[in-house]
């Protein structure tokens, strides 16, 4: 199984250097870096086997997007990511999940320490009912991480600015996060993953409640995270996993049936499944 | 053209269909009538009936404090005027003269109540004697008597001479007992709801605690007060008629109504705020305390006075536990002897004398004035610090 795991890593770096745009730091064909990996990951929810079997690397840096049709369990493999499935009691799981080589399911794991790692960002935004300011100052101060007034300002400007939400609502932090509009909010609900500095970004179908023009700007902000975070995202729209995604993952039937840097996937895929969903004939 | 919308006016079946639709909107504009009607007429009869007590005829009288007054107080004053004077207004003259000698031998004119007859006689709801008829229209032609606001209504307690009687003991007597309710009930109500919807596990046993506490919310109010005699003075032996038993057993009685109404204030938080608090790397306690809380807390507090309002109105279980007793004197701490208001109108209702009439109308004004008050503001709470999403 190790050895499995290794060989996609491998093939995952020679097919990149093909495919990433030309850009030059590509050129110099980096080994691309393993940042969460996924091996034997099997889960259920009461007796219904949900995953099967998944072996995934999820690469520091760059964007793994998650396809395949509904209920193919690629949300519920991102929540095994950090751990949100423990908040449903009949989920059972088995295999290991490591970030960064470390075993994220190991009992010494503080999950609430792991959460801060790795932040999560939902398909409906989900602002908490307080001003601005406070959605994003409110967890950098319940870990300790911002402390003083000022501390707290840097942070909240900084978080907005890199979730291109700054110059929109600058001149209004006191205003609730609820009283923005649907792009701005899942904006906002970037900006509060960012405040707490994770490696990792989940996000589970991000633009799907949003509207095509916030879609776009949804979609060039991820492209911009990718520079400082490890971004995994869940999507149904295929054109926006071709746009933004360096890798992606097709699920099916709770099992990954094919992985791949995503020009290859989309343009050259190996199974008959994935051509086939690609192509629209089911899903 | 030929007209399809209108409907011909001759076809039966939209005809019957028209009909159809007005007598059904006949029957429920006839039911909400009704309703209304039913509600008009409770309180108009028990206005009616309940103003007159809180006004009060008093009359003018020389108070003499000579030497038979030191011991008997009704001989202060004039023979004439001892049926008509209330004899609870001179009871305490020779007290008085015992306390301060320099009375002895001195009069003075004084505004006493009248005697409940005579106050009786003058709101028009009891016929006196002809000759004394005759003497107090006298006196009233005279200007000796007059007619005030009824302050001691609200300042004494209960009385044997309706005259003399007040809800100010009861009243007492009722916020001892939701104190105690309030302490005893709030905090383990809302603990156990928490406990309940967010941190218990959904097992057998945590369904069957939940369809217990459902239960317990429509168990008569009767078995809570046998619960109580049992337990708190049987077994603990907490003082019969005290507060302190009546506000736990109300207290027992309220308990599943707010656990059950934070409950659902917890539910009315939408689930994204609690994932999205935990993806945050909050503890479930942080997203409680932080999130959770704050949103359900005016739903909390709602519910919480509407389960105190509930209790203030009862008094089945507190009958059993003893607070039915005639307390003239406002209970001093919550271990006292103590009655409540509904109580104290349970206790008038079955006086016999006319005067009491007007008594228990005045109380059940009085009760219905705080209950409305506390569901007002139950009602303010909601609306004004709800927060939406």
């Amino acid at each position: 199984m190790e050895t499995e795991v290794k060989t996609k890593t491998t093939t995952g770096a020679h097919t990149m250097a093909q495919n990433l745009d030309g850009s030059p730091t590509m050129a110099e064909q980096k080994q691309p870096e393993v940042k969460m990996s996924a091996s034997q990951l099997n889960l259920w929810y009461g007796d219904t086997q949900a995953l099967y079997d998944i072996n995934l690397d999820m690469y520091s840096k760059e964007v793994t997007a998650l396809i395949g049709p509904s209920g193919c369990g690629k949300s519920t493999f991102l929540r095994c990511l950090n751990r949100m499935n423990d908040l449903i009691p009949q989920v059972r799981l088995q295999g290991d999940v490591t970030l960064d080589g470390e075993d994220i399911y190991d009992h010494s794991v503080d999950v609430v320490q792991l959460r801060t790692f790795i932040g999560m960002v939902f398909q409906k935004p989900n602002p908490f009912p307080k001003s601005i300011y406070e959605n994003i100052a409110y967890a950098p101060r319940l870990h300790g991480t911002g402390t003083s007034r000022s501390e707290l300002d840097d942070l909240v400007e900084s978080s907005l600015k890199r979730a291109g939400l700054w110059n929109e609502v600058a001149d209004r932090l006191d205003t609730p996060g609820t009283e923005l509009s649907g792009g701005q909010q899942q904006r906002l609900c970037i900006a509060r993953a960012i405040a707490v500095n994770p490696e990792v970004i989940l996000m589970d179908e991000p633009a799907s409640a949003l509207d095509p023009l916030a879609t776009a700007t949804v979609e060039a902000l991820i492209h911009e995270l990718k520079d400082n975070y490890t971004i995994v995202i869940v999507t149904h729209n295929l054109q926006q996993a071709a746009r933004v995604a360096g890798y992606t993952a097709f699920f099916h039937m709770g099992k990954v049936v094919e992985f791949n840097d995503t020009d290859t996937l989309f343009t050259n895929p190996k199974e008959q499944r994935t051509e086939d969903y690609i192509t629209g004939r089911f899903g | 053209m030929q007209r399809r919308l209108t409907g011909s006016a001759n076809d039966p079946r939209i005809k019957a269909r028209y009909r159809g639709e007005r007598r059904f909107k006949a029957y429920t504009v006839t039911a909400l009538f009704v309703a209304f009607a039913i509600i008009v007429a409770f309180f108009t009869d028990i206005i009616s009936q309940g103003y007159s007590a809180f006004y009060r005829t008093e009359i003018n009288v020389t108070l003499d404090y000579n030497e038979r007054a030191e011991r008997i107080g009704r001989f202060a004053l004039a023979e004439d005027m001892r049926e008509i004077v209330s004899r609870g207004a001179v009871r305490s003259i020779p007290l008085d003269i015992r306390n301060n000698p320099e009375l002895a031998g001195t009069t003075r004119q004084e505004w006493v109540p009248t005697y409940s007859r005579v106050d009786q006689y003058f709101k028009g709801n009891e016929e006196l004697p002809p000759e004394m008829a005759a003497q107090v229209e006298e006196l009233k032609e005279a200007g000796v008597i007059r007619t005030t606001f009824n302050w001691a209504f609200f300042t004494s307690g209960d009385s044997k001479l309706p005259e003399l009687a007040g809800i100010f003991s009861a009243m007492v007597g009722s916020i001892f007992v939701l104190f105690v309710t309030l302490i005893f009930a709030f905090p383990i109500g809302v603990m156990s709801a928490i406990y309940l919807e967010e941190f218990a596990p959904d097992n057998k046993l945590t369904q069957l605690i939940e369809v217990n506490i459902n239960n317990l919310a429509a168990v008569p109010s009767i078995i809570f007060g046998l619960l109580g005699l049992a337990v708190f003075i049987n077994t603990f032996g907490a003082p019969r008629s005290s507060a302190v038993v009546g506000g736990l057993t109300l207290g027992l009685m309220t308990l599943p109504i707010i656990i059950i109404s934070t409950r659902a204030a917890l539910r009315a938080v939408p689930d994204p705020i609690r994932l999205g608090a935990f993806a945050m790397g909050c503890s479930r306690w942080q997203v409680v305390r932080d999130h959770v809380l704050p949103l359900s807390l005016p739903g909390i507090l709602t519910g919480t006075i509407i389960g105190l309002a509930q209790a203030m109105g009862e008094t089945a279980p507190l009958i059993i536990v003893g607070m039915i007793a005639y307390i003239p004197e406002a209970p001093g701490s919550i271990f006292e002897s103590a009655t409540v208001l509904p109580a104290q109108i349970f206790t008038w209702a079955s006086e016999p004398r006319k005067a009491f009439v007007e008594k228990t109308a005045a109380g059940i004004i009085v009760l219905l004035a705080v209950l409305l008050t506390l569901n007002a503001a139950a009602v303010f709470l909601r609306r004004k610090f709800e927060r939406r999403w």
